[in-house]
């Protein structure tokens, strides 16, 4: 706090702006400062651990030419997927400290965590899940599976997808930050005012340029995506043969492209007021609390869309694959996937009903609500009927997809509660919506991309991941959500609201402790994730796969795995939906000889620069160190000015080196692919 | 074997359509034509009405915007094998949404939860 | 329908395969204007706040007392001028004529200057009377809708003077045309925002 340190001199005013060692919550004496500082240690002895890790096997250089200045989205998409799998851990601690501090702080006991502390959490643990978890989660799915899939060699702009990953990679620095040096917003993940107008000190400013940072990075990837899709499809493919999880990653970047830039603007607005002093969301001088909820909400609810729609197609290619059968009603599934992106734009109040519209405003949001469940309806029939009829293996993807089927339509009914304004005037900001939106997210998102990562992970790496981790984790997930997520329904037709960090009624805890016992449950299917990447890895060579582990449909099982750099060595020809089943029926055999040189992108530093450089600025602006925000300003401008002076920014691929890697690429299983 | 619209074929960078002299005039002249009579219907108070200058303004500033649409971004149905409109279509429904729906909100809003005290009055009203 | 494969190709692989490489199709027009169309929506934010707050003066000067609107007609004609000349560049372009281009970009670049100029002239004298940002919501979405209009401008007239040092240099290569003609779309995008800015923001807002 400023006032703490009231004779400081003025250089150091100048050099530091408002952080002083007050604001250094690890040298606190009280409990929060030894927590804070246990983990600090535990960061950074974990963090000295793999940079020297890093040192001693000279693999600087190797990181920095071969992933930090990669415009390969496949790489890129590997970094958005490692990012969401750190941030997933952060997250979920915040989850479990709030668990623990829910299931013990009843009458008496006050618990471990003060309020103020408690408030941190929650808000982190939203934001972070959000932004930074799932975002990171089908960015780098889509990254790296739909250019594969619509063959193209890379991304219609490959150097702003590697500036689009600096930048959200930083802005999670920037919310781990907030950790050590000052703290966090208590606004809760959406920053409302007038707390987020109101609390002193870095907290909310860390959230804000956080979320701009990765906001603008999200933006850029919508744009590129979009082009990428409209522009470089492979020869053949119109529109309705493309895959479908390449069409939902079509809807969602163009859902991106009209709710992020809203986002943009409403925390620039917030920023506007606690930096300039104005008054859009202030109680006084005519401000309006009010506007700040219907803006945030005008992105946040398409927002839930946006990562919802990448996941439906992470079924849509899973299902059709494990039945062996093409995709029940494709055509269906794509009017459905844009009738909810359009409809997605018209249901935001539905967060706010109990705000004070009157009945005309509340009913047409309550209807639009109600019939964004009809299409996403459609899509559960559709993968019904795929696998009516069809041979289903029952493989971990699979598994989480049947998860997710059961849970994601408990969770659908529970929100057509919810859309019925009447109702939600009971159930609002109760813990019935909070198990609500898990029960979306967890049972939809989460066990989509585990989904998603269970089924590419070979194409990304040449190797299954193993089974029996896998389906540990998968029902630790299932089960533990379940036992997690039921008391909070029960105890939200009670009346219990969120976001308390301490309960009078001790006839609540045993609905806490039930509940507390379900993140447990979670974390252990966390941890079995973990193991089964680490037990594929050190097995990878029994788990050895071809280009074609699981009879795959669609043209990213028609390359290598891993694919090389350009993709596919003749860019295809497309004839018909399902294009890699398509050509082996048709008896394709790959040609070894005949390669021409391949026209790539190359790599560029200018990404990484940009990114580091608006860390700074950010930091700056957070703490008011003025000198470092304007001097990294003035830095990003010219680093991207100096970019735009380098015209060579592309290389060919001699020809011989498409026909080394032709003959010694992984891909053993794909003629009985092409056989069964 | 012919590629019934394969994606962006009739393109490319260098056929994109550059106007002419004669587009620009006269998208310069409509524009001109388009600001002067709002600026004369509030500067002269041509109208009583308030709501009828408003109205009228807001009509001719969509006509100069389509103007400007068309003389100097170029957009047609042709371009970039159409998803330039698409996608100008997309973004004006939204934007229609967004505006119109924010207005009607937070009119509600206004209406049913504000308090009444004179700070939140304009002041020409009190 | 469901139908998974049509037979169109016969078995030969061959037809499975462009054995030459396609031509390239360069998105960068396309998303450029997919960027222009996001833009849309930080405007229409904007708007929003201005409908909603516009009325709002808390006892401060209001639209009707405040608003210059002689000094608003001169700039919005700098600005059409200035689309209008950036268009007469692009036809210069179009003939391979350098120096008239980077001619008529230069006009084009001044008077966007020229309304910048005049812009934060009108700011500075509405601060210097008590009317800033902070004195009312009214003027704080005032200022930001229009401040991040000029901001847009102004950042056009800094790509322009980048532009016009590499199209000087580097001459009117097929990279440098597309960038022109993508900076010529944020110039034409800019003046659009600014038809809704006067109309609605001034012309409007004094009467309401």
């Amino acid at each position: 706090m400023p006032e703490a340190m009231p004779h400081r001199a003025p250089v150091w005013d100048f050099l530091f702006g408002r952080l002083t060692l007050d604001s250094l919550p690890f040298l606190k004496p009280d409990l929060e400062g030894r927590i804070v500082l246990v983990t600090l240690v535990v960061v950074a002895l974990g963090g000295v651990a793999i940079l020297g890790y890093i040192t001693k096997k000279r693999l600087w250089g190797y990181l920095w030419h071969d992933w930090f200045t990669s415009v390969d989205h496949k790489k890129l998409g590997i970094m958005y997927m490692i990012l969401g799998t750190v941030m997933l851990l952060r997250g979920f601690s915040d989850a479990i400290m709030m668990r623990a501090q829910q299931a013990y702080a009843f009458g008496p006991q006050m618990g471990y965590l003060p309020p103020e502390h408690y408030d941190q959490i929650f808000s982190a643990h939203g934001a972070i899940m959000i932004f930074f978890v799932a975002m990171a989660y089908i960015v780098g799915l889509m990254n790296y599976v739909m250019p594969l899939q619509i063959g193209a060699r890379d991304v219609a702009f490959p150097f702003l997808n590697n500036l689009s990953f600096w930048f959200t990679f930083w802005g999670a620095i920037l919310f781990m930050v907030s950790l050590f040096v000052g703290d966090f917003s208590t606004a809760g993940w959406l920053g409302y005012p007038p707390v987020s107008e109101l609390q002193q000190g870095p907290g909310v400013d860390y959230y804000i340029w956080g979320l701009q940072l990765s906001g603008v990075g999200t933006l850029l990837t919508g744009v590129n995506f979009v082009t990428t899709i409209l522009k470089m499809r492979a020869p053949g493919m119109t529109m309705m043969k493309m895959p479908v999880f390449s069409w939902t990653a079509l809807c969602t970047s163009g859902l991106i492209i009209a709710t992020f830039p809203v986002l943009t603007a409403t925390l620039l607005l917030l920023s506007l007021d606690r930096y300039l002093g104005t008054h859009f969301f202030t109680s006084g001088f005519g401000g309006n609390v009010m506007m700040y909820i219907n803006l945030i909400w005008v992105w946040g609810h398409p927002e839930v869309y946006i990562l919802i729609l990448p996941i439906f197609g992470v079924y849509s290619e899973v299902v059709p694959t494990f039945s062996g059968k093409p995709l029940f009603g494709y055509s269906s599934m794509v009017y459905a996937t844009v009738a909810i992106m359009i409809l997605s734009y018209l249901v935001w109040l539905h967060h706010f009903f109990t705000m004070g519209s009157g009945a005309d405003v509340n009913s047409f949001f309550s209807l639009t609500t109600m019939m964004i469940s009809i299409p996403t309806g459609v899509k559960i029939f559709n993968w019904l009927f795929t696998m009516y009829r069809g041979r289903v293996h029952f493989t971990v993807p699979m598994l989480w997809t049947m998860g997710f089927l059961f849970t994601f339509t408990i969770g659908g009914m529970t929100g057509v509660m919810l859309s019925v304004a009447p109702a939600d005037f009971l159930l609002h900001n109760s813990l019935f919506l909070i198990a609500h939106f898990h029960n979306v997210i967890i049972g939809g998102v989460v066990f989509g991309v585990f989904a998603a990562v269970n089924y590419w992970f070979p194409k990304a790496f040449g190797f299954k991941l193993d089974e029996s981790w896998g389906k540990a984790s998968f029902w630790f997930w299932l089960v533990g959500f379940w036992v997690a997520f039921t008391p909070l329904y029960i105890m939200g037709f009670m009346g219990v609201t969120r976001r308390l960090s301490h309960f009078d009624n001790p006839a609540l805890q045993p609905y806490f402790i039930v509940a507390a016992f379900g993140a447990l449950l979670i974390a252990l299917g966390i941890l079995a994730f973990i193991i089964q990447i680490y037990v594929s890895i050190v097995r990878r060579k029994a788990y050895a796969v071809g280009g074609d582990p699981w009879n795959g449909r669609t043209l990213e099982w028609s390359t290598s795995s891993p694919p090389p750099d350009y993709n596919f060595a003749f860019i295809p020809n497309i004839h018909a939906r399902d294009a890699w089943t398509d050509m082996k029926k048709h008896g394709y055999r790959r040609p070894l000889e005949g390669f021409h040189p391949i026209h790539m992108p190359k790599n560029t530093a200018a990404g990484a620069v940009i990114g580091v450089l608006s860390f700074l600025c950010c930091f700056g602006l957070v703490w008011y160190i003025w000198w470092l925000a304007a001097a990294s300003f003035v830095g990003i401008i010219v680093a991207a000015i100096a970019h735009t002076f380098n015209y060579h920014r592309d290389f060919h691929i001699h020809a011989e080196e498409v026909r080394e890697f032709e003959h010694t690429g992984n891909w053993q299983a794909e003629t009985q692919g092409a056989r069964a | 074997m012919s590629h019934p619209s394969s994606p962006g074929h009739a393109d490319d960078t260098l056929h994109v359509h550059q106007g002419s002299l004669r587009g620009y005039l006269t998208g310069f002249v409509l524009a001109a034509i388009l600001t002067i009579i709002p600026f004369w219907l509030v500067m002269g108070h041509v109208f009583d009405s308030h709501w009828l200058t408003i109205t009228l303004v807001l009509l001719l500033a969509i006509v100069q915007i389509f103007v400007h649409i068309v003389y100097f971004l170029h957009l047609d149905t042709h371009s970039e094998g159409g998803w330039n409109m698409m996608a100008f279509i997309f973004t004006i429904v939204l934007v229609v949404i967004v505006l119109g729906a924010s207005i009607w909100v937070m009119y509600n809003e206004n209406a049913n939860m504000m308090p009444m005290s004179p700070q939140y009055q304009r002041s020409g009203d009190s | 329908m469901n139908s998974t494969a049509v037979d169109t190709a016969g078995s030969a692989p061959s037809t499975f395969l462009c054995h030459e490489e396609p031509p390239a199709h360069n998105g960068t027009l396309l998303g450029f204007w997919i960027y222009l169309m996001s833009d849309c929506f930080i405007f229409a934010s904007l708007f929003a706040c201005y409908a909603v707050l516009g009325t709002n003066d808390a006892g401060g000067p209001s639209a009707a007392q405040i608003l210059d609107l002689p000094g608003l007609a001169v700039n919005t004609a700098l600005l059409l001028l200035s689309s209008v000349t950036f268009g007469f560049a692009m036809l210069e372009m179009a003939r391979q004529r350098k120096r008239a281009m980077l001619a008529w970009l230069a006009v084009a670049g001044l008077l966007a200057a020229g309304f910048v100029g005049l812009e934060l002239h009108e700011f500075h004298d509405m601060i210097e009377a008590g009317a800033g940002p902070d004195r009312s919501a009214f003027l704080s979405s005032f200022f930001t809708l229009v401040g991040t209009h000029g901001l847009h401008v102004s950042v056009g007239i800094l790509w322009l003077i980048v532009l016009m040092v590499q199209l000087g240099k580097f001459g009117l290569t097929e990279a440098n045309i597309r960038r022109l003609q993508c900076l010529s779309m944020f110039w034409h995008f800019l003046d659009l925002v600014w038809v809704g800015v006067f109309s609605f923001v001034y012309l409007a807002g004094v009467l309401r």
